[in-house]
């Protein structure tokens, strides 16, 4: 009986609560999944059916206080399924691909409603997602283009910053990987698939997953997020630029941009870089066989000529630092006293950064300047540190003669010992 | 100990020493007198060297010191020498010191201060940091070291934070 | 009244010349074996001295350790020569003494009535190696800094006693800081004192029984020649020369710094303790995980322990009922020592 009368009373409250398109912002932040009908019961139900009041629980939507009818429409609080997910409440059940941005745009593109939960928040994603080649795609019928859920997650979805999230910088390579690498997949279109491989031998990503620094640049930080398209071949060295911003004001006034960028369409950077897998640049990028040069510079033109100039210069300096380097180490191993040395080879390992920045000049005289500068601190520091090695073996002097009057000494008592012994 | 009488054996010497033998045996405890002296002073003077105390009395690796408080214009810094790295010291306004390592983050060139941004700027790849060591710009992956500023009467001190 | 008199007055120093000069060394073909007893006494002293001169400038902290080090070696004058010498003079030492003993050992010298020099030698024999151990650390670089934290492992897990062993010798479960002022407290205070005083009865003891001759010859008809100044001044050349080969490397090689001590590092390649530990180190290394039902670190100790203390016993099994040494017995197991040591050191150094 009294059952009875909690659901009749349930089932009133359901009439006068309007099943409310956008919730107000709740005072609580519920932890824990919402105690609402929805997944009353279908926790209860086995299967496909049941995953998403499993889900649920996880969702960044339920700690700001939502629930599943704030998407899916329905009314939470009936207990009847056909009241809770009748179409006179709202209720949508699963939304269509084609419908999925829209949905979520709803409330995300709503300044007014996002800034109760999240005031810093953006607004312009669906907008963005209209100018991508995924929401072009979408827009057009092709029901494989990504939605919202398809990087974010459905059900589950978790905020950029939680480590679980397929948005986590840890994570978008392989969230992007999910169809990009997928070769079936990507075949009608015509791309390669390799890009998320490439980029996993790269130096940015070595940055996130080895170094742990964040910062560094994943797909999204190239390529853009909600309006994810190639950068355009033009816009290759600003994208580049905006982390290696000194590179690119070298490379904008160099004899190479013509040629590479603007209107030639030959990527900037990536000529010589690549794309994805960028790795940790060395000398061999200019001279011998990997060179990446020599597809257009010969050796024994002028091209030729300039990059094995380069060559010579960075590998000369970072050898005689390298030199100087040990040497001062050696030195101070052995107790010498070389910290003034050392602090000025400082200076000159960053004038081997400066020459290997100047290099994106391509201007021999503008490394030649920086190369000459480090050389000349390599070679005093190393003097500095043979110095003190020298002196390290100069205090022999000293023992020298304190070993002559032991000598002497140790003579006269031998002598002393005779006497007394053959007098005896 | 010569004795005029002693007809050629001397009663001092054992087992009848002669004369002879006993110039010898002067000359000789001289030079093994002298032998052992001379070492002896060779051993000395290290030894009163090492005593007196050296020009540095400090065996200090986590201080350095950063000149007199009046060396430094207000809104600008210089580099230290701190250990054998670099520091940074800072005027951020009269009487506001602050203290940084100066090895950059990022590939440890030695970073300045700008007055004109009042940051702290790396120009090998444009690394930028707030004044409180941030990374607000650029490839730098992590804070630079904040140093602890003491005023030790004129004397700027800078001592790594504990 | 000369000053001589004045002094012979106050000090009775007639006597003590007239004990002295009592005192004979015999002189056979291994006369130049009692040499060694006096270096080491000598390089103790040596030690000394300069020990109490690097303790003007050393300070016993972790902050501190490895930079006042530093600062002895690059800013005080002859500092390095000061510690290299310490260095030096600490090894030659150690390596001084097991000369000395296996003199004693093959020469018999054993023999009543010398067991308690004998045991009394093994006594700072034993000291002089914590010497070594403790002061290996003082520095605080890292290899010194790994050594140690293998040692004070080995010593922690001695059964029963081991745990507890282990914590007192670090001051806590680590070595860390307090096993820094630990180790300086052992070095230059608990162990110096002990070693003067049992130096002491090691010599009189030595004063009280005479020299003793090899079993062969019959100490009555051997040939002697005065303490002093025959053999004294034979053995000042000696300690003369000892000093100019310590001058010489500490000059030639000087004793390196290293690099300061970081426990959070990965423990360097190579680590191995210093060279009179290496045969331990490495006979403990060959020792499978488990022998039968006991763990074999435990039993490499357990046999450590039976051989200290039977190599101290050596005066008991190495002597007949009527007091003749068992030259055979003591001659081989002296030489087994001998070769064993040597050929595990250098297996240990390879290895």
């Amino acid at each position: 009986m009294r059952r009875l009368t909690l659901l009749f009373a349930l089932v009133t409250a359901s009439v006068w609560a309007q099943a409310p398109a956008k919730p107000q912002a709740s005072t609580t932040q519920a932890a824990h999944a919402p105690d609402d009908t929805c997944t009353q019961c279908h926790s209860a139900m086995e299967g496909a059916i049941q995953q998403p009041a499993l889900l649920i629980k996880d969702d960044v939507h339920t700690t700001a206080g939502l629930s599943c009818a704030n998407c899916h429409g329905g009314d939470a609080t009936a207990v009847e399924p056909d009241v809770s997910m009748s179409k006179a409440k709202g209720f949508i059940g699963k939304p269509k691909r084609a419908d999925i941005p829209a949905l979520c745009g709803k409330c995300h593109s709503d300044p007014g409603y996002m800034r109760r939960y999240r005031p810093q928040q953006r607004v312009d994603q669906l907008e963005l997602y209209k100018t991508s080649i995924h929401g072009k795609k979408l827009a057009s019928g092709d029901m494989n283009a990504a939605t919202c859920v398809d990087c974010h997650s459905v059900h589950n979805i978790r905020a950029v910053k939680d480590a679980n999230s397929p948005t986590h910088p840890l994570n978008i390579p392989a969230t992007c990987g999910k169809c990009h690498s997928d070769a079936a997949k990507m075949k009608q279109y015509g791309i390669p698939t390799n890009q998320v491989d490439e980029y996993h031998t790269s130096v940015h990503w070595n940055a996130i997953s080895k170094k742990g620094d964040l910062s560094a640049p994943n797909c999204v930080s190239c390529h853009g997020n909600h309006g994810a398209k190639p950068p355009d071949v033009e816009s290759v060295s600003a994208v580049c630029g905006s982390c290696h911003v000194l590179f690119a004001q070298l490379y904008e006034k160099s004899v190479h941009q013509p040629i590479f960028g603007g209107g030639n369409g030959k990527g900037g950077c990536t000529v010589c870089h690549s794309n994805h897998a960028i790795h940790q640049p060395s000398t061999a990028m200019l001279t011998g066989d990997k060179a990446v040069c020599t597809p257009c510079h010969e050796a024994g033109t002028p091209g030729g000529n300039a990059a094995a100039e380069f060559a010579k210069g960075l590998n000369g300096l970072d050898a005689a630092l390298k030199t100087s380097e040990a040497t001062l180490k050696q030195a101070e191993y052995y107790g010498m006293e070389v910290s003034a040395s050392q602090l000025e080879w400082n200076d000159g390992h960053e004038s081997l950064i400066k020459a290997r920045l100047a290099l994106h000049s391509f201007d021999t005289a503008k490394v030649k300047k920086e190369v000459d500068i480090g050389l000349a601190i390599a070679a005093r520091t190393k003097a500095a540190a043979e110095d003190a090695l020298r002196e390290k073996d100069q205090r022999r002097k000293g023992l020298a003669l304190s070993a002559l009057f032991i000598a002497i000494t140790v003579a006269a008592i031998a002598l002393v010992i005779r006497r007394l012994e053959r007098t005896a | 100990m010569a004795s005029n009488d002693c007809e050629g054996k001397c009663p001092d010497c054992p087992n009848g020493g002669t004369h002879e033998n006993e110039g010898r045996r002067t000359i000789l405890s001289w030079i093994a007198g002298g032998g052992a002296l001379a070492s002896v002073a060779t051993f000395l003077y290290p030894v009163l060297k090492f005593i007196n105390p050296p020009a540095v009395t400090e065996a200090a690796v986590n201080e350095a010191s950063g000149g007199k408080v009046g060396d430094l214009k207000a809104n600008s810094g210089k580099i230290i020498k701190f250990g054998n790295k670099p520091a940074l010291l800072v005027k951020v306004a009269e009487g506001e010191f602050k203290a940084f390592s100066a090895v950059c983050t990022h590939l440890n060139c030695t970073v300045q201060y700008r007055d004109t941004t009042r940051q702290i700027w790396c120009a090998c790849h444009n690394g930028t940091y707030d004044m409180s060591g941030r990374v607000v710009g650029g490839p730098p992956p992590a804070p630079l070291e904040e140093y602890t500023v003491n005023l030790r009467g004129d004397e700027v001190v800078i001592t790594k934070k504990a | 009244m000369t000053t001589r008199e004045w002094l012979e007055d106050r000090l009775g120093l007639a006597a003590i010349r007239e004990v002295a000069g009592h005192k004979t060394v015999p002189v056979h073909s291994a006369t130049h074996w009692y040499y060694f007893g006096g270096i080491t006494l000598f390089l103790f002293g040596v030690q000394m001295m300069t020990g109490i001169l690097l303790l003007f400038y050393y300070r016993p902290t972790v902050a501190e350790g490895f930079e006042s080090v530093k600062f002895i070696m690059t800013r005080v004058e002859f500092g390095w020569l000061i510690r290299s010498i310490h260095s030096w003079s600490a090894n030659l030492m150690i390596f001084m003494a097991f000369v000395h003993m296996f003199s004693v050992v093959f020469t018999h010298a054993y023999r009543p009535p010398r067991e308690l020099t004998w045991a009394s030698g093994i006594a700072l024999l034993a000291l002089l190696l914590v010497f070594g151990f403790s002061g290996y650390l003082l520095p605080w670089n890292q290899i010194a800094y790994f050594a140690t934290k293998v040692g004070t492992d080995v010593a922690a897990s001695t059964p029963l006693i081991g745990p507890t062993l282990g914590r007192l010798l670090r001051g806590g479960e680590d070595v860390g800081a307090a096993t820094l002022t630990r180790f300086f407290a052992l070095h230059v205070m608990v162990l110096p004192l002990a070693t003067v005083g049992l130096v002491f009865l090691h010599v009189l003891l030595v004063q009280k029984n005479g020299m003793s001759t090899p079993p062969k010859l019959d100490p009555k008809t051997v040939r002697s020649m005065p303490f002093f100044p025959n053999f004294f001044l034979r053995e000042l050349m000696v300690w003369y020369g000892a000093l100019a080969v310590l001058g010489a490397l500490a000059a030639i090689f000087p004793w390196e710094l290293g690099e300061k001590a970081d426990p959070f590092s990965s423990a360097p390649v190579g680590i191995r303790p210093e060279w009179y530990f290496l045969a331990e180190f490495y006979t403990l290394k060959l020792i499978p995980g488990h022998v039968g039902p006991i763990e074999g670190e435990l039993l490499g100790l357990l046999g450590f322990a039976l051989l200290g203390a039977g190599w101290a016993l050596l005066p008991v099994w190495g002597v007949t009922k009527s007091g003749q040494a068992r030259t055979r017995l003591t001659t081989g197991a002296g030489i087994f020592l001998i070769v064993y040591l040597a050929v595990f050191s250098v297996l240990g150094y390879y290895k």
